[in-house]
């Protein structure tokens, strides 16, 4: 009774061109060439993008929520890797 | 939208409850946070969306069935193009849903399986027959309208995955409720016969679109809690008004009548005030004893067993496709 199971494929679209493919959803497929398909139709009914990726779920290694504080938060404290923190007096001008 | 959340009670006791991490996850919550997949989530969170999301892939899915009844009888070209986009579009919409529910632990499969075997509800407003060509006109117009009034505060809801498939669906719906309308006012500036035809079909759709937004806020079972986790903005009645209030004004553009003699203008709230709903037609419906519960789950069940081979030769020539492509190298 049991029918195997379709794997699953994120879909990346590039919407237009210059800017990165972006994550918009998954499909499932038998393989990648019928998940590209599948990702036309279900992603870009209306001109939505130029290029898509399709990379198997199983293939994205993802960093783990529990480990947030470790892996972003030192960042917080680096504020003088921002251009704000440094002072250049109004006389100079933009920079 | 069309998640009624009626379908059985997710409120087993939480395994593992605990509540120092609740009053976290609350937190986020509050804060207008996003939840993502991995994220740690309460348990009853977690089976409330997957029911929600669940019964609203489905409700697209079945929601193809009536309207693509139609499709080889549209009266025009440009109407059959039209109609054949939305209901490919309908097609889209159940599919985002189900990829949003897949990223909370249950498979496409199970989720099916539940629609198949009765056991998942979807919207009670499939379960009426389009009779006639007006009935599409007043899908669209009325259906895809509460969908709508349903769906944009959903894009807002706390759970990423739900929140962004719910902006792709309410960015497509709206061509839907319009070309609704204009098969509507084809009608409605038609011949006398057009005209009593649209009648008659807003006659038939108007009370089952009400009852779309639910059972009334007094009986609604899951409603405080689903608002208290922002998977819900506004109650079932609050939107029901807000769609009475906006479709009015439409109808008497159409030169249509509402079929509600109960139905005023209450200058003091500014709102449209309409008689009560009978609640125990949608009960019935619900339940699986609408017009149609039967036809339609005959219809997925029919098409997800002809389907069946098709699934398993893709898989297999994949295999091979694999295997051969493994011999060369
Ligand atoms: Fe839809
Ligand atoms: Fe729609």
């Amino acid at each position: 009774m049991t029918e195997a199971k379709w794997p699953l494929f994120e879909v990346f679209i590039r919407s237009r061109t210059g800017l990165a493919h972006r994550h918009v959803g998954s499909v499932h497929a038998v393989d990648a060439e019928m998940a590209l398909q599948n990702a036309r139709d279900v992603y870009t009914r209306r001109g939505e993008g130029l290029s898509i990726w399709v990379v198997p779920a199983s293939s994205i290694t993802a960093s783990d929520p529990a480990d947030k504080e470790m892996l972003f938060e030192p960042t917080a404290s680096k504020i003088y890797r921002h251009p704000t923190f440094y002072e250049v007096p109004d006389e100079v001008g933009h920079m | 939208m069309y998640t009624q959340g009626l379908s059985g009670p997710v409120d087993q006791p939480d395994q593992g409850h605990d509540p120092e991490r609740e009053a976290r996850f609350q937190a986020r919550i509050d804060a207008e946070e996003r939840i993502e997949p991995n994220d740690w989530m309460p348990e009853g969170y977690r089976r409330t969306l997957i029911r929600q999301i669940a019964q609203h892939a489905h409700s697209e899915i079945v929601g193809m069935l009536p309207e693509g009844n139609w499709i080889t009888r549209a009266p025009s070209l440009r109407r059959k193009a039209a109609l054949l986009a939305k209901v490919q579009d309908e097609a889209g919409h159940g599919l985002y849903l189900y990829a949003a529910a897949e990223t909370l632990d249950i498979s496409r499969e199970e989720l099916v399986d539940q629609l198949l075997a009765g056991t998942a509800k979807y919207s009670s407003i499939f379960n009426y027959p389009a009779l006639t060509w007006a009935d599409i006109g007043t899908i669209g117009w009325l259906v895809d309208g509460a969908a709508i009034m349903n769906q944009i505060p959903l894009c807002r809801c706390s759970y990423g995955p739900y929140a962004r498939a719910m902006i792709r669906i309410c960015k497509e719906e709206s061509f839907h409720q319009r070309q609704g309308f204009e098969i509507m006012l084809t009608l409605a500036r038609g011949t006398v016969a057009q005209q009593a035809m649209a009648q008659d079909a807003l006659d038939r759709w108007w009370w089952p679109s009400l009852m779309m937004f639910g059972p009334p806020d007094s009986e609604s079972q899951h409603s405080d809690r689903s608002m208290r986790w922002r998977i819900k903005r506004f109650t079932n009645d609050a939107l029901r008004q807000k769609f009475v209030d906006a479709t009015v004004p439409q109808s008497q553009f159409l030169g249509l009548t509402i079929p509600d003699p109960a139905l005023h203008h209450d200058p003091k709230s500014g709102h449209w005030n309409f008689g009560p709903i009978d609640w125990r037609e949608f009960r019935r419906v619900i339940a699986g004893d609408g017009p149609c519960n039967r036809d339609r789950l005959r219809a997925r069940r029919a098409a997800h067993a002809a389907g069946r081979w098709v699934r398993e030769a893709a898989l297999a020539h994949a295999a091979k496709r694999r295997a051969r492509a493994q011999a060369a190298e």
